[in-house]
């Protein structure tokens, strides 16, 4: 059920403001992909292009084709709905629904697009928790308010929602950024496990984490602010980050940027 | 590299050498001096010929200030002296803030308790004569409750859509014209309000005085603090809830409905409570639109209604004691239905933010 994304000439807009300029990658089914570079460099507004959520913010758009599949995520009647529902999106910070409990937050993309069967419902919820490696945690307390999980808990929480609506792909953005070692250690091991079941992209400030779960890496970078963003390299994890065809690449991996 | 020494509590107690505590004067220390400056007061009011009370609480407050800065910059220095005196500054404005509060209340509650019996919430005026002592407000609760519900029943899905339209929505020229326009509404005063519902709905369009025409011109005025209270509270709603939504597949419109208004609810909710609670307590339009009668007229869709503020204003402005008397007791049960109102808004969104 895992998805091969091919990304060809996108370059994305903020208004007058072109962030990112020419990528071109492939994403390979059920692999964990990492984009990593410096701050600004685009590579979260690329990952917001790939389930169409960049074009939420107002102004902001984008040129240049997404295929998930071969089909073209930004062709002419695709709606943007039913793209989020093939690729989901865990974000930096957790962010569960304040006024749901664990079990709505849960199912919440499945109840607000009209499931109602109870014993569906009831499954999917375990299944997803369990899948996130949170089931254990809080099976007793499904009915509490999802805000009152620690840190590492809501972003599993966030995990598990996203992936109750079986996406194809899941995309995180900074996932660790907010969370203490050991529940990024909980959110490593659980990005390994679902590698099995979908394509996975992930933007990381950590080259540690990037080089720990994922097995391709793209590094992005930019010349100098308020230039657009680019694609520097694209390849093998293991090659990235041993021995990278781009000099600005090993000098970011190696810790000699700037 | 220097050692550094951890010294016990007992080291250095007293020697204070880097000077970290500074002097400070006791706690006790502003009773005292208030103290002093109200027994100063008074032997100024029993021993000059100054005795005018205000005067001499003036003096009290005066005296407590100058007394504490200068004993505070004696003692503790420039910094702190500023500080109590700022502190004094804003006890002082706020009591200044609740003095009229507390004054109007126990002037209601003195003057109006007395009438407040079964018999006065149970009758209408139908039949009392100008002497007559007994009379009731029922028939003036029953239309401020009618026209007070059917206003919110206008006014607050239209405002609530308008303000879900400008944050969720508006984008460009539009929405500010819109945003313009609810402004200018937010200024506009009750009586114009109640001008503009005769003029086109009772005159017009020949409709007749009624309790509806009354919650019309109500609506008016609360379209647009619903409007505004509405709005300020969707924006707070962090836009990660609305972003977590749409990457759920959740279009749109569902994601406002289901995650963007429930957060925002407790919010909504105090200020549509306190939208109702301003035009429960409005006499203009009321009196422009609904006209007043003595009787019971249950159907706010035909013919005079009362309400509270018509009946405190007409009441009020006979000259007969027993009248004004029920002026009294109808403002009591006006502010306490405000009140009530009001507390009722309070608990709802406190009790929501605990969760």
């Amino acid at each position: 059920m895992a998805t091969r994304i091919d990304v060809t000439g996108l370059t994305a807009y903020y208004g007058k403001f072109k962030a990112v300029a020419d990528v071109n990658l492939t994403i390979e089914p059920k692999n964990v992909t990492a984009f990593i570079g410096p701050s600004g460099c685009g590579k979260s507004t690329v990952l917001r292009t790939l389930n169409r959520m960049h074009e939420v913010l107002p102004g902001a758009r984008v040129e240049g084709k997404v295929l998930l599949d071969g089909e073209d995520l930004y062709g002419a009647g695709t709606d943007p709905v039913n793209v989020r529902r093939t690729v989901g999106m865990v974000f930096q910070r957790p962010n569960p629904f304040p006024t749901m409990s664990i079990y709505e937050n849960v199912i919440a993309g499945l109840k607000l697009n009209g499931v109602r069967k109870k014993a569906l419902l009831d499954e999917r919820v375990e299944e997803s928790l369990r899948g996130a490696n949170l089931w254990e945690e809080v099976k007793d307390r499904l009915g509490r308010p999802g805000a009152g999980l620690s840190g590492g808990q809501q972003q599993r929480l966030c995990i598990a929602r996203a992936i109750a609506v079986e996406p194809q792909v899941l995309l995180m953005d900074e996932p660790c950024s907010a969370l203490d070692p050991i529940s990024t250690l909980a959110i490593e091991d659980l990005i390994t496990k679902l590698k099995s079941s979908f394509t996975i992209v992930i933007v990381t400030h950590n080259m540690q984490q990037a080089s720990r779960v994922s097995d391709t890496t793209a590094f992005f970078s930019l010349e100098k602010t308020g230039d657009p963003g680019r694609l520097v390299e694209f390849d093998k994890t293991s090659k990235i980050f041993t021995n990278p065809t781009e000099k600005r690449t090993e000098d970011y991996v190696s810790g000699r940027f700037g | 590299m220097s050692t550094a020494t951890v010294s016990g509590p007992a080291v250095g107690d007293t020697a204070d050498r880097l000077g970290l505590r500074g002097q400070s004067l006791p706690r006790w220390m502003p009773l005292a001096v208030a103290a002093g400056a109200v027994v100063v007061s008074l032997l100024i009011y029993l021993l000059t010929p100054v005795d005018s009370e205000i005067q001499i609480v003036l003096m009290a407050a005066l005296g407590f200030v100058i007394a504490m800065t200068a004993l505070s910059t004696a003692v503790e220095g420039g910094r702190r002296a500023r500080d109590r005196f700022a502190t004094t500054l804003v006890y002082t404005a706020f009591l200044l803030a609740v003095i009229p509060l507390v004054a109007v209340l126990v002037s209601v509650i003195g003057k109006g308790a007395g009438r407040l019996d079964a018999g006065f919430f149970t009758h209408s005026m139908n039949g009392i004569g100008a002497r007559d002592v007994g009379g009731g407000i029922y028939h003036a609760i029953i239309g401020t409750v009618e026209q007070v519900l059917l206003a919110s029943v206008l006014a607050v899905p239209f405002g609530l859509l308008v303000a879900i339209y400008l944050v969720e929505y508006g984008r460009g020229r539009v929405s500010r014209v819109i945003s313009f326009f609810v402004d200018v509404l937010t200024g506009l005063p009750s009586i114009i309000a109640g001008l503009f519902i005769l003029a086109f709905w009772v005159i017009a369009l020949d409709q007749g005085f009624s309790g509806f025409a009354g919650a019309l011109a109500l609506a008016v005025l609360m379209i647009p603090t619903v409007v505004r209270s509405a709005e300020e509270m969707l924006k707070l709603v962090p836009n990660e809830l609305r972003e977590a939504g749409y990457a759920l597949g959740v279009p749109q419109w569902r994601t406002i409905l289901r995650v963007v208004v429930p957060t925002a609810l407790p919010g909504i909710v105090t200020g549509v409570m306190l939208a109702v609670a301003r035009v429960a307590g409005e006499t203009a339009p009321v009196l422009l639109t609904v006209f007043g009668t003595n009787l019971i007229n249950s159907n706010p869709f035909s013919g005079e209604q009362s309400s509270l503020p018509l009946y405190i204003y007409s009441q009020a402005g006979q000259p007969q004691q027993s009248a004004v008397d029920r002026a009294w007791a109808a403002a009591l049960v006006l502010i306490i239905i405000i009140m009530v109102l009001n507390l009722a808004a309070r608990l709802f969104a406190g009790r929501n933010r605990l969760r």
